[in-house]
């Protein structure tokens, strides 16, 4: 099958998984087989604890910056989005309604919301990316926890989004919004790090004065991969206050950081399929402690956060790179087909002969051709 | 005038408390350029280890000299085991990879110790019991002097000189010295350096517990979680006095203390609610990083290619 009609066919079998599980998470599922609502609320939180991961490995994982003050761009994301759904949302709905209709009007608007809470974190990755990404390691980790901590203070603070006694939000989002921005996260990260631009992430995650070398504008970089983390966070907090309809700050402590850096970690850093199975895993896991017996007169689902910190430890201890390492699974619909550039053997490598006129390549030769270029440039 | 002295005691007390634990968060960068991020924790494990002993030993029911000392340097003590097990059973382990895997590591620990605080002493706060009598002295104005507070500096300064001797004037704090100098050198001259690391956490541990029991005086509310933002500001302190210089760690403590009270005193004047409070401490701490990372004492390092 032709690359193209392969994309096209995963592609159209991607909205249909969306769709057909958006109704089964449904009140009234598909033609009556639904997901019980407690579960569906957790593979609700799933997707949005998916967003949230795959983008804090774009900085974490590939970029190689520490941050670990996450929640505070999710929390600008939920806010902002909530400010414009509860103090404009409806003048908006009302103006657009009778243009597109009042269901294309509120998906429009929410759309508009997601997307305005998207670009406030953005800036807000921007303000706090541009000078603390100057620092390195430990630093750099101090300081987004200290920039998520002063972000969540200041929203405490802000009676307009309801300060200390929490925001009411109307509830917008259902799975066919958390599924296609966990798919678009997925999608965008992806491509990111396949691309030019991810190979720069990359160099400098595996050695910063190394790349600066060989001509990258390390601070550049990061500052765009931080950016582009928070607007992701940004989009899964917009997603998350229309879910939950409440947003209070105490939603969006450091643990709420440390529980998506645990996602990333468990996975793999620099594994988008890992950060994957790491959010869902982290979402689902206390719920089936929840139906274990309690031991020792603890209920498991009361420990939980105890075997999330001991599990974090012993990953260190035994496997630091996480469960899947670097290494992804099924991406290979994804990868566009590879043809190899002609021409592209070491100056001189064809004696003169124009490329046109050389004997067609075998496996054998090229590797010949390989293995003496490279001992060519030594 | 006398409002501003006040502030200014209230702010150097909870100061002199930060400087104990960036003490320790300075030490351990010193040695192994590790952020001990369960440093805040062990702070809280002092805090209830005190609370246990006074209830257990009965100094809880009747208040003297000997009691407190007793809960002080039991809490050390504990303080410094458990710190000594967090270097051995987490720590050591992983020093041999990168350090994002320490930094993971440490931050677990950090959660481990608060999650386990929660499960097993409940999350309700507890009232520590007041070992001394307090009373207040009148300097001038309204401003006044707690005896808690007295207490507070007399121990935090006896307990710094004890560490300034230690270290200059010591066999192990020689060995200290170069150890933070350059490890691998210490260890190639015949330095024990694990020995040495070990009690570096245990130095480190026992300060960060004197200060738990210090502050449970002042301030008798104790909790599992007490320790997560008293400890992110004693980082601060030691950040920005320089980490892993020791006199910088006091001065930063004192400064941010200060900073602090002053803020919630001072700060509805300029338009800062006192809200703001725990947020000082960060936002400092990004100016340092920004103007001056090295500290206020400390020396720019250059790396190393």
């Amino acid at each position: 099958m032709p690359s193209f009609a392969k994309r096209a066919a995963a592609a159209a079998a991607l909205v249909v998984a969306i769709v057909v599980a958006n109704a089964m998470l449904s009140e009234e599922g598909l033609f009556g087989f639904g997901v019980p609502r407690y579960w569906a609320h957790v593979l609700m939180l799933a997707g949005v604890n998916v967003i949230l991961a795959v983008s804090l490995n774009l900085i974490n994982g590939f970029t190689g910056q520490f941050s670990i003050g996450h929640a505070g761009f999710m929390a600008i994301g939920a806010y902002s989005s909530a400010y414009l759904t509860v103090y404009h949302a409806q003048a908006w709905e009302r103006s657009l309604g009778g243009a597109v209709g009042e269901t294309a009007a509120g998906v429009v608007v929410f759309l508009l919301a997601i997307l305005v809470g998207a670009v406030v974190s953005g800036l807000a990755g921007l303000v706090v990316g541009v000078p603390s990404l100057r620092l390195r390691g430990d630093y750099l980790a101090i300081v987004t926890l200290g920039f998520a901590e002063i972000i969540r203070i200041v929203i405490l603070n802000m009676d307009v989004v309801g300060g200390a006694t929490g925001f009411t939000v109307p509830g917008e989002t259902n799975f066919l919004w958390v599924g296609s921005f966990a798919v678009i996260t997925i999608l965008v990260v992806h491509n990111i790090v396949r691309s030019d631009t991810g190979r720069a992430l990359i160099s400098i995650r595996e050695d910063e004065l190394a790349a600066e070398a060989m001509g990258i504008n390390s601070t550049r970089y990061k500052v765009l991969s931080f950016v582009i983390g928070s607007m992701f966070a940004g989009i899964a907090g917009a997603l998350f206050g229309h879910y939950t309809k409440f947003l209070s700050t105490n939603d969006f402590t450091f643990l709420r950081s440390f529980e998506i850096i645990i996602m990333i970690v468990l996975g793999g850093m620099g594994s988008i399929t890992g950060s994957v199975l790491g959010a869902v895993v982290i979402t689902i896991l206390p719920e089936f402690l929840r139906q274990l017996p309690a031991v020792g007169g603890y209920n498991l689902a009361d420990l939980r956060l105890v075997i999330y910190s001991a599990l974090l430890i012993l990953i260190m201890l035994t496997r630091p790179q996480g469960v899947l390492g670097e290494r992804e699974f099924g991406f290979n619909w994804l990868r566009r087909a590879q043809k190899r550039p002609e021409g592209d053997e070491a100056v001189g490598a064809g004696g003169g002969v124009p490329i046109d006129e050389r004997p067609a390549r075998t496996v054998a030769n090229e590797a010949g051709g390989d293995a003496a270029g490279g001992g060519e440039k030594r | 005038m006398d409002t501003f002295v006040q502030q200014l005691i209230n702010g150097l007390t909870v100061g002199s408390i930060y400087a104990l634990i960036a003490l320790g968060y300075t030490m351990v960068y010193g040695i192994l350029r590790l952020i001990n991020f369960a440093h805040g924790d062990v702070y809280m494990i002092g805090a209830f280890a005190g609370f246990f002993l006074a209830h257990g030993l009965g100094f809880a029911a009747e208040p003297s000299v000997v009691g407190l000392g007793v809960t002080l340097v039991g809490s050390m003590a504990v303080a410094a085991v458990i710190g000594m097990a967090i270097e051995r059973f987490a720590y050591r382990p992983v020093r041999k990879y990168a350090r994002m895997t320490t930094l993971i590591t440490a931050i677990g620990v950090s959660l481990l110790i608060e999650n386990l605080g929660v499960v097993i002493f409940g999350n309700a706060p507890r009232a520590f019991p007041g070992l001394m009598e307090n009373q207040t002295y009148p300097l001038f104005g309204n401003a006044a002097i707690s005896k808690t507070q007295l207490l507070i500096f007399g121990v935090s300064v006896a307990l710094m000189l004890l560490l300034q001797w230690i270290i200059y004037h010591t066999k192990v704090g020689t060995a200290m010295r170069a150890v933070s100098f350059n490890l691998n050198s210490a260890k190639l001259m015949g330095i024990n350096t694990d020995a040495i690391i070990v009690f570096t956490f245990a130095l480190g541990s026992a300060l960060a517990a004197a200060g738990g029991v210090l502050t449970a005086q002042y301030n008798p509310t104790i909790y599992p979680l007490m320790g997560i933002i008293t400890g992110l500001k004693a980082f601060v302190a030691a950040v920005l006095g320089g980490i892993g210089n020791i006199p910088g760690a006091v001065l930063g403590g004192l400064l941010i203390g200060a900073a602090e009270t002053l803020v919630v005193g001072y700060g509805q004047v300029v338009g800062i609610p006192s809200t703001y409070r725990d947020a000082v401490a960060f936002a400092i701490l990004i100016l340092v990083l920004l103007f001056r990372p090295a500290g206020l004492l400390g020396t720019t390092v250059q790396e190393k290619v």
